[in-house]
């Protein structure tokens, strides 16, 4: 009796192991297997016409923050990189900012509605995030650009003589990033915000929490994974950006994602490119740590 | 004392209009012990919402102590509530629970920490003081939900079926300790619950309400002995009703012909009422007497004799039609045991009846 339940309990893992295989597979090749590659090709050499020759160097990886300065051959900050690095951090962090103030509202609105409108809202949030990201970034710079609509309007109501330069400014990229990544706020919040009880609002404000206590003390705390689970991900793509800074910064505003392309386009050097690419994955593990950190220390409040 | 004018309550427009409170008048003195009673759905907790500042009336005011309460918001009136759900703030611990109301109110630390102790202690729950919400039973997180109430001495506390998920030993403990504790503290209690047990043993006064409406107001023993309408006299405990004809009325008295012919006097309805014509009389099983056929008020046949321990409960077919059930205590020295099926008569002393006013 136990020899066959251990056999059969031998085969059960075996079958199980066996039916794993396809997903595993997939985790190898298109998860690790890229991965790999990229850091393999972090340590090898450029290629004269792009690509990469089979012959180790740490030089990608300096070149990530230093350079070698053409006249006096000496060691240097990279300040180009280091400027595209600041800046991807400090646009991404803003961008999440942004998000959260005006999401942040907007999903208690929502989820202070009856269901029934909750839907129709949800719906109105997630339209836009379906429609091509190149289509909502050129509407964007239709809106902002020196003829564009805004522009035109202020000048035709006598507001301001000369168009505002807003295009290729940080301030456009802002603007496009949080339109763009506004719903990644607006979902995880939303949905924290659904399981919230509303009566702890009515118990606060039984023991005496005003309105901003009642948000500081009961509301945020409670919907805090939401929250952090929203920056996360409107953080994370930021950070990868590609689309919105190339059309909206207009080349002057690169930002990581740029930066990488570049170096495997016009500059034909893939090994930094590479370790750019990983210093990008850093980054965004850092955050993700954060956010397990911010998490698992509220997860056993089980909102 | 909280006074309490006209509320009205709709909730809805229009078709899917509702009224949840209808005219509801009533005044609550300070440090009474005050009860809420009737059926699910009849209102008390849209009452206590009114009081607490949740929702606003359609029509009426609430003062307390003579102060318009119904223009401040809910976090300005003295005012308590021991949810019904509970509402326990599940990402603090059972102290910081209780010490919330006190933290808002800006005591100083000191004062919560010693309050915070004595309301664990109250509640029996400072073994569980830095337990999360989550991680306790129902019975408890009732309790903790009490203490988080009364902490910061509200001039009013506010009661939605506080003991509901309690077991029967700790309820009864419950039941002691709120009354202490309402007559120690002076907090005028307004207690929710549609158990009558727990209604007649712990209210100084009682209304009954059914329909978003008050029927009846009155201590407990008024209630229970003089109920004013059919539905009070139905809704708490068991009752008789006999449908009589009204002779005639003088001052509390009432002169009724049975349908047997027999004449008694009962006590006339509550505030006025018909002074003659077909009435409905109620009477309490445990205040009508079985007796032998011969020379009683009325007479039927013994149908189910129904023995309960303390009680033997004897149903008897009237001759006039309808049932009748006598509730009489069972005493040791019993010889008598009676027969279904048999002859039996049913007396009432004079004023045991309670004509009803509908
Ligand atoms: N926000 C609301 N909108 C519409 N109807 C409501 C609302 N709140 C309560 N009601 C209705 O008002 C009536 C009274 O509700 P209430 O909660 O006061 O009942 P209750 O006496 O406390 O019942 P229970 O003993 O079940 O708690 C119910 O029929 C309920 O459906
Ligand atoms: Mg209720």
């Amino acid at each position: 009796m136990t020899d066959l339940s251990a056999a059969r309990n031998r085969r059960d893992r075996n079958t199980r192991w066996l039916l794993l295989t396809p997903a595993m597979l997939v985790l190898l090749f298109a998860a690790s297997g890229p991965l790999l590659i990229v850091l393999v090709y972090s340590f090898l050499t450029p290629g004269d016409y792009g690509g990469v020759e089979w012959q180790f160097s740490l030089q990608a990886w300096t070149n990530v923050l230093a350079e070698r300065d053409i006249f006096t051959d000496e060691w240097q900050l990279a300040d180009a990189h280091l400027t595209v690095l600041w800046r991807s951090i400090k646009l991404s962090f803003m961008t999440a900012v942004l998000a959260f103030i005006f999401g942040f509202p907007t999903a208690y609105f929502i989820a202070t509605r009856p269901p029934r409108q909750r839907d129709i809202y949800m719906l109105l949030i997630m339209i836009p995030f379906w429609t091509n990201l190149l289509i909502r970034t050129f509407a964007i710079m239709e809106l902002i650009r020196n003829q564009g609509t805004v522009n035109t309007l202020l000048i035709a109501m006598g507001v301001i003589d000369e168009p505002i330069q807003m295009l290729f400014t940080e301030f456009s990229l802002l603007l496009g990033m949080t339109y763009v990544y506004l719903p990644l706020m607006i979902l995880p919040i939303y949905a924290s915000m659904e399981r919230f009880d509303f009566s702890l609002v009515e118990a606060g404000y039984d023991l005496y929490a005003t309105r901003l206590q009642v948000l500081r003390k009961i509301i945020f705390p409670l919907v805090k994974p939401g929250v952090v689970a929203g920056s996360i991900l409107v953080f994370v793509p930021c950070l990868g950006a590609y689309v919105t800074p190339r059309v909206l910064g207009g080349g002057k505003q690169l930002m990581l994602g740029n930066l990488i392309e570049l170096q495997f386009g016009q500059l034909r050097n893939w090994p930094l490119g590479a370790a750019l690419s990983l210093t990008l994955l850093v980054i965004v593990m850092i955050a993700l740590l954060f956010y397990v950190r911010a998490v698992g220390r509220e997860g056993e409040t089980n909102v | 004392m909280i006074e309490i004018e006209g509320v009205t309550k709709i909730f809805g427009v229009g078709a899917e209009a509702f009224t949840a409170l209808d005219d509801v008048s009533v005044t609550i003195d300070a440090n009474e012990f005050f009860t809420l009673l009737g059926p699910s759905g009849c209102g008390k907790t849209t009452l206590l919402r009114v009081i607490a500042g949740f929702i606003d009336p359609t029509r009426g005011r609430v003062t307390l102590d003579g102060n318009n309460l119904l223009n401040q918001p809910p976090y300005a009136r003295p005012v308590n509530t021991v949810f019904q759900s509970y509402a326990l703030f599940p990402h603090m611990t059972v102290a910081q629970n209780i010490a919330f109301g006190l933290e808002m109110l800006g005591k100083p630390g000191s004062e919560v920490t010693s309050t915070v102790d004595e309301m664990l202690a109250l509640v029996r729950m400072t073994e569980m003081a830095d337990r999360k919400t989550s991680q306790i039973s129902g019975g408890q997180q009732q309790r903790v939900a009490l203490a988080r109430a009364l902490a910061p001495r509200p001039k009013v506390l506010l009661l939605d079926e506080p003991l509901s998920a309690l077991d029967f030993k700790l309820r009864k403990d419950m039941q002691l300790e709120l009354k202490r504790l309402q007559s120690e503290t002076g907090i005028t209690f307004i207690f929710v619950t549609h158990d009558q047990d727990e209604a007649l043993t712990m209210s100084n006064r009682i209304a009954v309400m059914n329909e978003g409406r008050i029927r009846q107001i009155g201590g407990p023993r008024d209630i229970y002995d003089h109920p004013a309408e059919r539905f009070v006299a139905d809704f708490i405990g068991d009752t008789n009703f006999l449908d009589v004809e009204l002779l005639k009325v003088e001052g509390e008295q009432a002169h009724i012909r049975l349908p047997s012919g027999s004449e008694v006097v009962a006590r006339a309805a509550q505030g006025g009422g018909r002074t003659g014509g077909e009435v409905t009389v109620a009477i309490r099983p445990e205040h009508a007497r079985m007796d032998e056929a011969e020379g009683a008020l009325f007479q039927g046949a013994l149908s189910n004799v129904v023995y309960v321990g303390t009680d033997t409960h004897y149903h008897i077919d009237l001759d006039s039609g309808g049932q009748f059930i006598v509730r009489q205590q069972n005493q040791p020295d019993q010889r008598h045991e009676r027969q279904v099926g048999e002859r039996v008569g049913v007396n009432f002393g004079a004023g045991i009846g309670q004509i009803l006013k509908d």
